[in-house]
């Protein structure tokens, strides 16, 4: 074969490979939207799974607390070290609570709270529904008529999606305590007066869409962990594969709908 | 006899894999029948399609006279509850104790919410299988053979008119192993169910099954008692028997 045969080859070879991947992103992307279409239709099917929807709120808070109060402390006080120089130039460091407050609340606390409920909890129900899948556990719940989808996702994608807003408001106020302990190294202000400032530069263009987003970011993070876990294929290699896709993809999903939620606001409230 | 099961040329592919092709089957009422045939023929593929498990490309499965090409997703559940399926490893739910897995299937298909009679029909199945004692325990805790017994009894606690068993002894020592296939025996004769038992072990076929079918490469290549295939000359028939 001649060396223009090749390429041409080489090139046909490229575009299949891409032409699959392509094929493969919109199908699983298709199929991701109906498992969620089917996870919505499950929440309004009753009886209600209370028992088993607290018991996954308790898990999902018990697992992640202690991670989000430390790195929510740490991101308060690593963000007002970072800034103050900057502001201090300026002479505009009374400014620090309330750029701090806005950062935290629009976007930081709830992006960075998201992005380690994905790497906690989206992985953590991949791989449990991944194990249940390889051992069978769901086939066994479907065949014996006991609808996996009503107990086992729709509980779980609930969970998340009413428990990441409440960690991210617990977050956003630990990273505030984070920041007053960090101006207090340099300035002699009180709480009071720390708080007043934060949340005088804090309106509700700044609330609430920041909050609307982090239903979104919790939904996605209960519904990808239990996709990639529904869909595992046999053997106990997939279930460590479907977890660690389970973080990538969320993590992936939640700067999507990051960048959506910002432009939508950009267009309403013109910030 | 009434028939319980039908399927007609039933075909099923993944790829270009043809796993299933034209297959027939007809289960009567207080029938078992043992389907052999080597890794990968098929068998357990043919058992997820009768509960809709596996959805077949073509052909026909008609359940206690329902085609399942017909039924909405509700319906298919109705009618599972009818069939019990034993997997061959119990698929316990090894977040529950043998109790919760018990209770899970009667609460969730609202048989019964009776704190009560849930009760009975828990103590009931589990003295059947002969697990009374373990009904605290986690399924971690039980072993291989005793995880089978507690799936087996969670399929039981539906009353289903027919079972499927997914390879009963698999992976069992063989004192355990007859001991489940007289289970079998016993299910069958208190409750009046109808079985597909999966197996390679011939020990089993030979006690539980009235009709052995033998499936090749996707097909029912003989079928006949245990005497019949025994005695066969055909030397694919055979290889079971050595």
């Amino acid at each position: 074969m001649d060396h223009s045969g090749r390429k041409s080859m080489q090139m046909n070879q490229f575009l299949t490979k891409i032409k699959i991947s392509l094929k493969d992103f919109f199908t699983e992307v298709g199929e991701i939207l109906l498992f969620a279409a089917d996870t919505i239709r499950q929440f309004f099917v009753t009886p209600f799974e209370h028992k088993e929807l607290l018991k996954q709120a308790y898990f999902i808070g018990n697992k992640t607390l202690p991670l989000i109060t430390i790195t929510g402390f740490i991101m308060g006080l690593v963000l007002t070290m970072q800034s103050r120089p900057v502001l201090v130039e300026f002479g505009a460091q009374s400014m620090l609570p309330g750029m701090i407050a806005i950062s935290l609340v629009r976007e930081i606390g709830p992006v960075l709270t998201a992005l380690l409920c994905a790497g906690k909890i989206s992985s953590g129900i991949g791989a449990e529904l991944g194990a249940m899948k390889v051992t069978e556990q769901l086939d066994a719940m479907e065949v014996s008529a006991t609808k996996p989808m009503k107990f086992v996702v729709a509980t779980r994608v609930l969970a998340t999606t009413l428990l990441v807003p409440v960690l991210v408001i617990y977050a956003d106020a630990i990273g505030l305590i984070g920041t007053f302990f960090a101006v207090r190294i340099y300035d002699p202000i009180s709480l009071t007066l720390f708080f007043n400032q934060a949340f005088d530069s804090l309106g509700f263009e700044d609330l609430i869409p920041a909050t609307i987003k982090t239903f979104f970011f919790g939904f996605f993070i209960g519904l990808i962990g239990s996709y990639k876990g529904y869909k595992t294929s046999h053997g106990t290699e997939s279930v460590g594969l479907s977890a660690n896709s389970a973080v990538v993809t969320a993590s992936l999903v939640i700067f999507i709908i990051d960048l959506l939620a910002v432009q939508i606001t950009s267009l309403l409230f013109g910030l | 006899m009434e028939k319980v099961i039908e399927i007609r040329n039933l075909n099923k592919s993944f790829g270009d894999l043809e796993v299933l092709k034209g297959i027939n089957l007809d289960l009567r009422r207080g029938e078992n029948i043992a389907v052999l045939g080597g890794s990968g023929s098929g068998k357990s593929v043919l058992i997820k399609c009768i509960v809709g498990l596996i959805k077949p490309d073509t052909g026909e499965i008609k359940v206690l006279n329902q085609n399942l090409n017909d039924l909405d997703k509700n319906q298919l559940d109705e009618l599972r509850q009818k069939v019990g399926y034993l997997f061959q490893g119990g698929a316990l739910y090894d977040s529950m104790t043998v109790r919760e897995n018990l209770e899970f299937p009667v609460r969730r298909t609202q048989t019964s919410n009776n704190k009560a009679e849930v009760d009975e029909m828990v103590h009931e199945v589990l003295e059947s299988v002969g697990l009374l004692g373990a009904i605290d325990k986690m399924p971690a805790e039980l072993s291989g053979g005793m995880k089978k017994r507690v799936g087996l009894a969670r399929t039981l606690i539906l009353k289903p008119e027919i079972i499927l068993y997914d390879e009963p002894t698999t992976g069992l020592d063989p004192v355990t192993s007859g001991e489940i296939s007289d289970l079998i025996l016993k299910v069958q004769e208190k409750y009046n169910t109808s079985s597909i038992i999966i197996t390679h072990d011939m020990k089993c076929a030979k006690q539980t099954a009235n009709l052995l079918k033998l499936i090749v490469e996707g097909k029912f290549y003989a079928e006949g008692t245990f005497e019949e295939l025994r005695t066969s000359e055909d030397n694919k028939v055979n290889a079971y028997f050595k």
